[in-house]
């Protein structure tokens, strides 16, 4: 109870005085998520549309591993990755291990499946509804899909915002092909893990606070940018 | 507010990608990170050299395979067979000895296996074996895992065949410590990290100094001949940094309570000898 209350007490006078490394680590974090989840977003919500209107073989197949794939090991993520970009693997000559870019990779594959599989969820129960009249209006596969990002854009933040919780919190896979390097790869979620290790769990606690209150803002901002729950509005 | 809030993200994103003039990846083990010597080290090696160097703390075992496959630029470990290994495999130009302290046992308060009167490291093993008090093991291929492994083969006795009260976590120094004060067991660790610990709970040093407990620390660069990408001049000069009388100061005046964690050996004079006049 006691470190409990000593991660609270620490996590105030963290923000408050703006330690200079917690903001440095905190806007990294804000930096890798924001970007492996515009990128993942931008793969994963029109495979998602493309998946409900479009008819093919392996259709089901298809879906099925993309269910299967968001419960993907992040650590076996970050072991693949690492492999891929290790000087000795296949894309060493990049030289892009222990770097952002490396994380954020890293975090692209494993939200894709999950932002894609709940995208697919809401967009093929909207595509009921819209089938007989876009059918009968003669769309081009095109326009079917825009239309229906378009109507399902609710459901879409939702799917995306659950791709940035699993991103953010993710520690597995960005300790492996980051390193934790301070001042270069170090994030919230590593510098936690680091933390716990030296037993200062007041201060590993303090951050999770941190990261948590993170969360939370960025959802409200978002519903609040995108005005949703409120009333009259889309 | 909508505007602010975009901006604020917009910056976000695009912040925080400065880099600096110089910088090399050196990977170190958990025990020397977790000794808080890195945060005094490193500070100083920027203002002298005007290098960054990236640590990448993971065990020993990890650390070599980093160096061999050439994703890091030089290596600062703790077991000296895995060295020279590395150095024979070609992966190493050479094995530069820095530093050394000495690892420790660490147990209960009240030591129920009485191992603090034990006349030697193998004895108070032993004396863990017959009470089988919990001992906790690294069990991850690191320095302090090895050297774990070669004091319980002085005792004859092979940790396969143990019981329940031997766990082996497969963890870093820090979480196998956090393990050993939840299970209230013994544990070996490197004297440093036990210092700097913070959750030290009802744990105790239990017993230490025996000579066979001493622990090097080396600094071994990748050999450029491997990986023409690692940057070998780099981490020469960190080499040079290293062994002199400036670091000597900085490691020998590194204390915690009071207590002095290690001891500078590195031998300035030898290399001196074999690198080429410059």
């Amino acid at each position: 109870m006691d470190t409990l209350w000593g991660g609270l007490t620490k996590a105030f006078w963290l923000v408050v005085t703006r330690d200079s490394d917690l903001l440095e680590i905190a806007l990294r974090s804000l930096q890798v998520t924001g970007i492996a989840l515009a990128i993942a977003s931008v793969i994963a919500l029109p495979l998602a549309a493309f998946l409900a209107v479009r008819r093919f073989r392996y259709r089901r197949t298809v879906i099925a591993l993309l269910n299967a794939l968001m419960g993907l090991p992040p650590v076996v993520v970050g072991l693949i990755v690492y492999l891929l970009l290790s000087r000795s693997g296949p894309l060493g000559v990049l030289g892009l291990l222990f770097t952002p870019t490396a994380m954020v990779i890293a975090q692209v594959i494993i939200i894709v499946p999950l932002i894609a599989s709940i995208a697919h969820q809401s967009i093929r129960d909207l595509w009921q509804e819209y089938h007989d009249l876009l059918i009968s209006m003669n769309v081009t596969q095109g326009q079917k899909i825009r239309t229906l990002l378009w109507d399902c854009r609710r459901a879409l933040l939702t799917a995306s915002l659950a791709g940035f919780g699993r991103a953010i919190g993710e520690v597995g896979a960005i300790m492996i092909v980051g390193g934790n390097i301070d001042h270069a790869t170090r994030v919230l979620t590593t510098a936690i893990a680091l933390e716990t290790g030296k037993g200062d769990f007041a201060l590993a606690l303090a951050l999770g606070f941190v990261l948590i209150a993170l969360a939370i803002l960025i959802n409200l901002a978002i519903h609040v940018l995108s005005r949703t729950e409120r009333e009259g509005r889309w | 507010m909508k505007r602010h809030l975009v901006l604020g993200f917009a910056f976000t994103l695009l912040g925080g990608g400065a880099f600096a003039a110089e910088d090399m990846k050196m990977a170190v083990t958990t025990s020397f990170h977790n000794s808080g010597l890195a945060e005094v080290l490193l500070p100083e090696i920027k203002a002298d050299l005007d290098l960054d160097v990236h640590l990448l703390v993971v065990g020993t075992g990890q650390a070599i395979r980093l160096g061999e496959a050439g994703d890091v630029d030089a290596i600062l470990v703790h077991s000296r067979a895995a060295e020279e290994g590395f150095v024979a495999t070609g992966y190493g130009t050479h094995r530069r000895e820095i530093m050394y302290n000495d690892f420790i046992f660490v147990g209960p308060a009240d030591d129920p296996a009485a191992i603090g009167t034990a006349l030697s490291a193998t004895a108070a093993l032993r004396r863990i074996a017959e009470t089988e008090a919990v001992f906790v093991s690294r069990g991850d291929d690191s320095g302090t895992h090895k050297k774990e492994q070669s004091l319980w083969s002085n005792t004859g006795l092979d940790p396969e065949e143990f019981g329940d009260w031997y766990r082996a976590v497969g963890a870093g120094m820090g979480a196998a410590l956090n393990t050993a004060v939840g299970l209230n067991g013994y544990i070996l660790s490197d004297r440093a990290s036990w210092l700097n610990f913070g959750n030290k709970g009802d744990m105790a040093l239990a017993y230490a100094g025996d000579p066979v407990l001493f622990n090097q620390y080396a600094y071994l660069p990748v050999n450029p001949d491997r990986h023409a990408h690692v940057k070998h001049d780099l981490a020469e000069q960190l080499e040079q940094w290293l062994v002199s009388d400036r670091a000597k100061a900085l490691i020998d005046g590194y204390q915690i309570n009071g207590e002095a964690l290690f001891v500078f050996n590195a031998d300035a004079e030898a290399e001196a000898e074999a690198a080429p006049a410059q």
